[in-house]
């Protein structure tokens, strides 16, 4: 394991707010999308975000449905780059923490160190490459580690128990709980597998564990929630942003969210 | 073994690597420890040899090219994989990764596919043992190899279209792994190229392997030794690590051949995309260009691990070469040796064409990796 072993901004504000009793809740949200996208990342935070995912596109996002591989199209179309995206997050304000996840193809053609100071200069605390598996996680995390950038980590329904507690021990910021087999997308249900996967990292971890793909809607928040500390939701967002609902709009699905899990 | 194992990593030299989801990282694994078990199972490598010889045709014969030979001022050999079942070299990987998924209890195969030769292959695999095939093949592509696509459907297999980005083989590959995040319980991925992550660049390679045993064999044959230059198309680079796997502990001189709007080695850097680090066709941000080739199965902006691992070590070169030169050599050949070659090995003979004063004199064995059925209609519209 490397240098870092305190825990980290996002983590310690996600721990704190879990340990209050509250139930997570991170919106994704695509950066570059439309011209209002950082106006929505303030609307969003306002609603009741925890901490905000900014998705930096990347053109082959294999683990992206066709909602947010729409959304990285056309924000790439718009002419949207890393640094763009994160010179306008700069003096956004926000309020609360930022994570971002994008590819990485991405941290590696920048170069690991640039692209670490770079997110720590915009003010990002931590990133999600959902392509960078724990045998392959290592120069980067200590690139990540050295400049305070938390690493956040997915753990997928297929892993084997064993892989469980040492994905959990790379993760920093939180533990990223795949929801189920397949890409990023809105679901009619939660599946079985969100719950199963965020009992099995319960057991093996403290820090917090979220359940992102496939949590769709206020009342799959609510059920994920009754295992796992909180959520990621990216499509049913994202979905929103294009369909022009705008940051009020979008704002108001986060807000009737959070609402659901605070009952 | 010419051609060593990648490390435990995956890694050639500092390429290749596993940068999967975690989501498939156990499948991978799985995947890698079944080959490891059956490339050293008799009973397997039975069964895959009996494939090859009595369904596949193997071995494929070597042909010298007499009068093309003395138009260029060389000697030119063909090694004769277009003369394989299904029209080309891919049906060697195929029926190994089919003979393995069934090993494995997997009962449907996902595929990607560019030109279809690949996805043909594929289907053709399925459909010989009775398992459930689907093909992603990108929009662009199933209209220019539109016979493929009713081949494909023929042999019982689903075509569904990539729709996505560049709309060519880069996309197929990001819908077949897509799917495969979703299915990996009951489905093997059937990568068409040596490329991709740990264990296909190396598993792949090794079921062409038999290209290069083979052409040895028979140029020693008929040479008595290795010819002077072994050269291949590359795209993901199946048929040229095959062929180079016979040669490359000789002398010979290896040579890979990229179309010039898809030269990964020729004019990308390192980069990572669907699952292994190699040379990529790319922007200053990282974001993968769309290659543009006349040839669908060419029409990629990265390339295997290993060729840029031959590359970087100085063991293999690689030229590219233009459309116009590659429709040159489609008819050249045809016209010469009355062989119709696929455009993808077409680049291979572009070169020799063009370096031909360099290659004077000299003995060239060039994998004739598929045959030029599937792209008659395409050059239909091109020559007029």
């Amino acid at each position: 394991m490397t240098t870092v072993t305190g825990v980290g901004t996002l983590e310690a504000e996600l721990r704190a707010r879990r340990d209050g009793g509250r139930k997570l809740l991170v919106p994704y949200v695509t950066g570059g999308l439309g011209d209002d996208w950082v106006e929505t990342v303030r609307a969003v935070a306002a609603a009741g975000a925890d901490a905000i995912e900014i998705g930096i596109p990347f053109s082959d996002p294999v683990m992206d449905g066709p909602v947010i591989q729409a959304a990285s199209e056309q924000a790439l179309a718009a002419g949207a780059t890393p640094s763009s995206i994160l010179e306008e997050l700069r003096g956004a304000d926000v309020g609360v923490p930022l994570v971002v996840m994008t590819y990485y193809n991405i941290a590696f053609h920048m170069g690991h160190e640039r692209f670490a100071h770079e997110l720590v200069g915009a003010g990002v605390s931590g990133a999600i490459l959902p392509d960078l598996p724990l045998d392959e996680v290592g120069p980067w995390a200590v690139a990540a580690d050295e400049a305070g950038v938390e690493t956040i980590m997915l753990a997928a329904p297929t892993a084997p128990d064993e892989r469980l507690p040492r994905v959990c021990e790379r993760a920093r910021g939180f533990v990223y709980a795949v929801g189920l087999l397949g890409v990023t997308g809105e679901r009619q249900e939660l599946a079985d597998s969100a719950l199963v996967i965020a009992r099995r990292l319960k057991a093996v971890t403290d820090k917090p564990v979220l359940i992102g793909v496939g949590v769709s809607d206020a009342a799959q928040a609510v059920a994920a929630c009754e295992v796992a500390d909180g959520v990621v939701m990216g499509t049913s967002v994202v979905r929103r942003m294009l369909e022009g609902a705008g940051p009020i709009g979008v704002a108001a699905f986060v807000a009737e969210v959070r609402a659901a899990l605070d009952e | 073994m010419a051609l060593p194992e990648p490390s435990a990593e995956g890694r050639f030299g500092t390429f290749g690597g596993r940068f999967v989801p975690e989501t498939l990282v156990p499948a991978c694994a799985e995947l890698e420890t079944a080959f490891r078990e059956a490339w050293v199972d008799p009973a397997f490598r039975t069964e895959l040899d009996d494939l090859l010889r009595d369904y596949a045709g193997r071995p494929s014969p070597l042909t010298e090219c007499h009068r093309l030979s003395d138009h260029l001022g060389l000697r030119l050999l063909l090694k004769r994989e277009d003369l394989n079942h299904t029209g080309s070299h891919k049906i060697n990987n195929v029926l190994g990764q089919a003979l393995l998924a069934r090993r494995m209890g997997k009962s449907r195969l996902v595929a990607e596919t560019g030109a279809g030769q690949h996805g043909v292959a594929s289907a053709t695999a399925a459909a010989l043992m009775g398992m459930e095939c689907v093909v992603f093949m990108g929009e662009v592509d199933i209209e220019r190899q539109a016979l493929n696509v009713f081949r494909m459907k023929l042999l019982g297999a689903e075509v569904l279209p990539a729709s996505s980005g560049s709309r060519t083989l880069k996309d197929a590959v990001n819908e077949a792994m897509r799917d495969w995040v979703a299915t990996v319980e009951t489905t093997h991925y059937c990568l068409g190229s040596a490329m991709g992550p740990h264990p296909y660049p190396w598993m792949v390679r090794e079921f062409h392997t038999v290209i290069g045993q083979e052409a040895s064999a028979q140029c020693q044959a008929l040479l008595g030794g290795p010819p002077d230059v072994v050269t291949a198309c590359v795209g993901g680079g199946s048929n040229a690590i095959g062929i180079f796997s016979g040669f490359v502990d000789t002398p010979a001189e290896l040579v890979g051949v990229e179309p010039a709007g898809g030269a990964a080695v020729g004019r990308g850097v390192p980069g990572v995309v669907h699952g292994s680090k190699s040379y990529l066709l790319q922007d200053e941000w990282g974001q993968v260009s769309e290659a543009h080739s006349i040839s669908a199965g060419l029409d990629y902006p990265g390339v295997g691990p290993e060729h840029s691992h031959l590359a970087s070590i100085g063991r293999a070169r690689y030229e590219s070469v233009t459309d116009a030169e590659v429709i040159d050599a489609f008819q050249l050949l045809s016209r010469t040796e009355g062989i119709i070659p696929a455009l993808e090995p077409a680049h291979a003979l572009a070169w020799v064409v063009r370096d031909k004063a360099a290659l004077a004199g000299r003995t060239v064995l060039l994998n004739l990796s598929g045959r030029g059925d599937k792209d008659v209609a395409q050059m239909m519209d091109i020559l007029g």
